[in-house]
């Protein structure tokens, strides 16, 4: 039999997690020396494939061959041990140890001593062989996140791993050290390397690939395609397909009053890069807003500066004719700026208090909950049980412990507490995410109507379906830059796809 | 972990479900198995014995059955306590020693319920005790009327402690300077302190290491200055400073479940993040309750000086950290540190006489250790499942 | 008081300083191990405790001087064993079980140990020294023990591969279990070392920097231990510097108690020795606050790791 000239090939891969068939009977192959990039919006599956073929997740069926070579991978180590390496989006980098430390973190030899001078000559060698310099003596805090992204391939480089899988590899890097990250992977196949490229940007993908496999909802719409032979309207279409699968009814909106404006804003992520560039929108009362974008473009941050958990280098932000900055009292402003927080969990609820007392955490210090120094258990308990009938949450008794219940009945309750407040604009982040479909109606259901009584809502989501049927104006955001703005009726949905994306423009 | 030889194995989950009577449940189960392994531990020191010596604890810190009787027949007849009875002599011991445990039980649960490791609640009895000293000996008159007298020590007591909280709460507040080290060495600083006015200082009379008796104003009555009224109660010294506990404890009950601080005390101990989402000010709460946990452990200093009459160099070093295993063991429940505090009471005056010593430090480790042990246990649920061949659940965290 | 005098003190002053700071600096370094792979373990003057207990019963009824620290070394790390299964393997709050092994620790040694009391001491070996007169053998030895084991922990974090391995668990631990590492065995280890080092601490203590056993014999050096780790910024040999220090405040009431010098002697002017025992206290505090500074200013602190129980898949 003639030796394949894939260097890894995947049979009929079925991966399958509680609610979700994440892969679905998916082939994907890769071969010696080319770019192989793996397109798909967020929750195609992409990473859950790749985390297959790096030892992380055993699939239900389908087998994995290595060089025309059955294998079984049980483990990262095994994976590694076949010449697979993968670099996650979340690096594993110990952020105070350096380069050349990193490097040989885990590794057999040398066994005791370590000599950390031979070490990083070896790093600097191997690092200056591919073109991927870096400091070895540096600790990683210290570095750049490019620089940080070249260790970790540096780190599988120097395991001998030959095919390397990139998880959204250009999410944190400037275009500058997109570029230079480019130059990096055409040299290392034209060393008969091979390199999967797991991304959603158009652009970069068209640029660098070889070939490219579009997964949609678990399935392959598009298998091994030359990248040179389509169009970047045909690709996005493979992505985010036509249909919409929730219609939800709604009448027409009634905008009023500009509630919100928000005016060249500008911040920074955690990392100290601008996370957001000079964002400008408004949202009127009356109507929804959504943001449509790939996770990590910016929207987290803008979440947390709209609701004074993160600071901002420049720009306004305008809340019903008050300005909100550092001085801005949050606990006063209550109810009015509603905020459902992406982490119902870690941020939105105290797990270990009961539903009712979770219903009153933005109110707990005003009448009529609050009676003088005391909290008017009585008037806790009749607005627990008037919300828990209104928004039909399913749980006990309202004195349980809200860690309990599912999570849609926990989102039941942080919606209810936002809304019931009467507020004058509500920032819903992911509010659907992890739900199950009559979970997701309902909570769809309680936004149209937040937005039919007046209510202005800004709806950050990664869900397009649920953005287009939901919003009534669509901003799109992509590297922190609002890159388009238009009605949600009659949108293109190619368009934002490619806007999400990063093009603008049809090619 | 797989259960060799077969396809299934076990699986250790944590359970989020915990029914109330799983707290009071798993500290009566920690105490017993407590004592069991004190008891092996005694046999090693050479004890011969080691439930009788358990028996002894529990007669001297509470009496016998027959104590009781004869005590309330004696209460009820206006006689005396019959010859070679104890009556309430035991039980009125333990609730002397129980009154500053049960302040300092509560000045722990108070901070540790904001997962602030106040362990300095000795130190700031100490600089309690201090302060309702300087009050009572030096700053009002010997005829200031009782209750006046103690109400300003109290007031001083308080004060101080409060002072001493407020230290380490700033640094930890402001430099996030971890306050278990902080309130440690102010302990120590504390003792010293005191050893000083005391032993060679200026409030020391001569030889002997004290301040000397306080005026009668500035102690508590005993139950024995009744003895006209009530003959049982002859010699017996228990005073009202249990009061304060109880009233603390109600306090402390209805600031955590009835007062909007306590509201944010209890989200802030279980969710920071979430605090700070609603608009908590943490820093200002982890102050105020450093100042408060202070403050009910100078209470405690306080209420023993009156109690004790004087000021001495043996005044008793390790009551504030008796008040850390008092509140773990009341899984930080006011009401449930009451009948604790009283609990150890019974400890600490059971083992006073017995050897070896040592015994009662010994066996509040051993509580405290089997109860942090066996807290866990039920915490989680042992599942037996099938084995899959799924790699650990970890990697559902990137879900794409 | 003459030149040659005064120098001759100053040099008795600094070698006490040596050999007061070389069981802090034990129990010290033990610790510093231990969080460096991000156990803290707050028992340690309990485990110092039962290292001076059951290191001077040993000697006591062996006359074996080896064999008794040895014991002691191993009762510290027994403690530790305790706290490492309740804290690794059961994920308990390690805060708690820190102090229970303190409690423990406490009343097991008082228990123990109360036969002990008072009873006759190891007779030192004393030898000459140019400047020093007389000094002990034993205690020549330990300083000089102390300070090649400071340097060669530092040397095992920093260079050798399961040192690596070591602060890797204790800062990033999924990039370690990312690669392979057993994260509750490292941890395991490392926390028993400390106890090790604490017991030792302690048995060095009742044994010879200060013969003899009564109830407490450590009088929270344990604690202060505690405080020396955050001011060492958890390295060794910054933690043997300190440690040295904190040996000389605390000799330093002891050693002023010379009538010679009139002012500052103790023996003059009993109440500044309270406020000079003090000293080691406050300055804990003191350097705390200092080191917060520096923390913020040069990015150092704590193992990032450091009292979270590791769950494979949780991120920060």
């Amino acid at each position: 039999m003639a030796e394949s000239a894939d260097a890894f090939e995947m049979r009929g891969i079925v991966q399958r997690f509680p609610g979700v068939l994440a892969n679905d009977h998916v082939d994907f192959a890769g071969r010696v020396g080319e770019v192989h990039a793996l397109l798909g919006e967020n929750g195609a599956g992409k990473s859950t494939l790749m985390n297959v073929l790096a030892g992380l997740y055993h699939p239900e069926a389908g087998e994995i061959l290595i060089h025309g070579q059955h294998v079984v991978l049980r483990s990262p180590q095994d994976a590694i041990a076949n010449g697979i390496g993968m670099i996650h989006q979340h690096f594993m980098l110990v952020p105070n140890q350096t380069v050349a430390e990193n490097t040989v973190l885990g590794l057999n030899r040398p066994r005791f001593f370590l000599n950390l001078r031979k070490i990083e000559e070896q790093v600097q060698a191997l690092g200056e062989q591919y073109g991927l310099s870096v400091n070895p003596r540096a600790k990683i805090w210290e570095l750049s996140v490019g620089e940080q992204q070249r260790v970790e391939v540096l780190k599988m480089l120097f395991r001998g791993a030959k095919v390397l899988i990139m998880d959204e590899p250009t999410a944190v890097l400037t275009p500058q050290e997109v570029e230079g990250l480019f130059v990096t992977l055409r040299d290392m196949t034209k060393r008969g390397h091979t390199i999967v490229f797991i991304s959603h940007k158009l652009d970069e993908v068209v640029a660098i690939a070889d070939r490219v496999t579009v997964l949609r909802r678990g399935k392959v719409t598009a298998a091994s395609v030359s990248a040179r032979g389509v169009t970047k309207a045909q690709l996005a279409n493979l992505m985010v397909g036509r249909e919409v699968i929730f219609k939800v009814d709604k009448k027409k909106a009634k905008p009023g009053d500009v509630v919100l404006e928000v005016n060249r804003l500008c911040c920074d992520n955690d990392r100290g890069l601008p996370a957001l560039r000079e964002v400008s929108f408004q949202v009127q009362a009356g109507e929804i807003l959504g943001l449509a974008g790939v996770a990590g473009n910016g929207q987290r941050e803008l979440a947390e500066v709209l609701t004074g958990l993160r600071c901002t280098t420049s720009g306004t932000m305008n809340f019903n004719g008050t300005l909100l900055n550092r001085h801005t009292h949050w606990l006063e402003l209550g109810q009015q700026l509603a905020h459902v927080p992406e982490d119902r969990a870690a941020v939105g609820s105290v797990q270990a208090l009961s539903v009712a007392e979770n219903l009153i955490l933005k109110r707990f210090n005003r009448p009529p909950i609050s009676k003088g120094w005391s909290i008017n258990s009585i008037a806790v308990k009749q607005n627990a049980v008037k919300l828990v009938k209104e928004y039909n949450i399913a749980t006990p008794t309202v004195e349980t412990h809200v860690g309990m219940l599912s999570g849609g009945n926990l989102q039941k309750v942080i919606l209810a507490r936002e809304i019931s407040g009467h507020p004058k604009l509500m920032i819903a982040v992911h509010p659907t995410r992890g739900l199950d479909v009559g979970a997701t109606e309902a909570v769809h259901k309680l936004l149209v109507e937040q937005r039919d009584s007046g209510t202005a809502l800004l709806l950050i989501s990664e869900d397009l379906d649920e953005l287009m049927s939901l919003s009534d104006r669509l901003v799109v955001i992509y590297e922190g830059r609002i890159v388009g703005e238009m009605p949600a009726e009659g949108a293109d949905i190619r368009r934002i796809g490619l806007m999400m994306a990063g093009t603008k423009a049809e090619s | 972990m797989n259960l060799p030889g077969t396809h299934y194995r076990l699986r250790i989950e944590s359970r989020s479900n915990l029914p109330a009577w799983v707290g009071a449940v798993s500290a009566i189960i920690g105490v017993f198995l407590a004592l069991v392994v004190g008891g092996f531990m005694l046999r090693a020191a050479g004890a011969t014995d080691p439930i009788g010596t358990y028996i002894e604890i529990f007669k001297e810190g509470f009496g016998t059955p027959a104590d009781w009787a004869a005590g309330l027949h004696a209460l009820f007849t206006g006689t005396d306590c019959p010859k070679g009875m104890q009556c309430f002599g035991p039980f009125s011991d333990t609730l002397v020693k129980a009154s500053p445990i049960m302040l300092t039980g509560l000045a722990c649960v108070i901070a540790f319920r904001m997962k602030l490791w106040n362990i300095g609640a000795d130190g700031q009895m100490f600089l309690g005790a201090w302060a309702a000293t300087a009050v009572a000996v030096f700053l009002l008159p010997k005829t200031t009327p009782r209750p006046v007298m103690l109400a300003a020590m109290a007031v001083a007591g308080i004060l101080a402690g409060m002072a001493y909280g407020v230290i380490p709460g700033f640094l930890k507040a402001r430099l996030n300077i971890n306050e278990i080290v902080t309130t440690l060495m102010l302990n120590y600083v504390a003792y010293l302190w005191v050893e000083y006015f005391v032993v060679v200082g200026p409030w020391s009379l001569g030889d002997f290491e004290s301040t000397g008796r306080f005026p009668t104003s500035a102690t508590w009555p005993r139950l024995t200055d009744y003895v006209k009224q009530i003959p049982v109660a002859a010699g017996l010294t228990a005073h009202p400073g249990i009061f304060l506990g109880i009233a603390a404890a109600l306090l402390l009950t209805w600031i955590l479940y009835r007062s909007r601080w306590g509201y944010e005390i209890r989200v802030i101990g279980n969710n920071p993040k979430a605090a700070r989402y609603a608009g908590i000010d943490v820093a200002r709460n982890i102050i105020l309750v450093m100042g408060l946990s202070g403050a009910l452990a100078g209470l405690a200093g306080m209420n023993e000086v009156a109690a004790q009459r004087e000021l001495n160099g043996r005044f008793q070093q390790g009551l504030g950290f008796t008040g850390v295993i008092v509140a773990w063991l009341a899984r930080l429940n006011p009401i449930a540190a009451i009948f604790v505090a009283i609990l150890f009471g019974a400890l600490l005056v059971g083992t006073q006489l017995i050897q070896p010593q040592g015994i009662s430090s010994m066996l509040q480790g051993v509580i405290l250790f089997v109860v942090v042990g066996t807290e866990l246990l039920f915490h989680y649920q042992i599942k037996l499942e099938k084995a899959e061949s799924t790699a650990p659940s970890a990697a559902e965290a990137s879900h794409d | 008081m003459t030149n040659s005098a005064l120098i001759a003190l100053a040099a008795t002053i600094l070698f006490d300083a040596f050999v007061s700071g070389t069981p802090l600096l034990l129990a010290t370094v033990g610790e510093i191990v231990s969080e460096r792979a991000g156990v803290m373990n707050l028992g340690i003057e309990g485990m110092m405790l039962v290292g001076a207990m059951g290191g001077f019963a040993v000697w006591f009824h062996t006359g074996n001087l080896f064999f008794g620290l040895l014991i002691g070394m191993i009762f510290g790390g027994l403690l530790a064993l305790l706290h490492g299964c309740i804290t690794i393997a059961l994920r308990a709050d390690q805060v708690v079980s820190g102090l229970a092994v303190t409690f423990l620790g406490t009343g097991l040694s008082s228990i123990l140990g109360a036969p002990y009391v008072g009873k006759r001491v190891p007779v030192p070996l004393n030898i000459t020294v140019p400047l020093l007169k007389h000094v002990e053998l034993q205690q020549v030895l330990l300083v000089i023990f102390g300070l090649v084991f400071a340097l060669l922990v530092w040397y095992y974090v920093n260079r050798t591969r399961p040192g690596l391995n070591l602060r890797s668990v204790g800062e990033y631990p999924s990039a370690a279990d990312s690669l392979g590492l057993n994260i509750q065995r490292i941890r395991f280890t490392y926390v028993v070392f400390g106890g090790l080092m604490s017991g030792l601490g302690g048995a060095v203590m009742s044994l010879i920097t200060d013969p003899g056993w009564v109830d407490g014999k450590t009088s929270g050096l344990g604690w202060i231990a505690i405080g020396l780790v955050i001011f060492a910024n958890w390295d060794p040999v910054r933690g043997m510097v300190v440690s040295y220090f904190f040996g000389l405040l605390r000799r330093l009431p002891l050693d002023l108690q010379n009538p010679a010098l009139p002012l500052i002697s103790t023996a003059n002017n009993p109440s500044v020795g309270r406020f000079m025992d003090m000293l080691p206290y406050l300055a804990t505090i003191f350097v705390l606050i200092l080191g917060s500074r520096e923390a913020l200013r040069k990015r150092l602190g704590a193992p990032a790791a450091l009292g979270v129980p590791y769950v494979r898949g949780e991120h920060s």
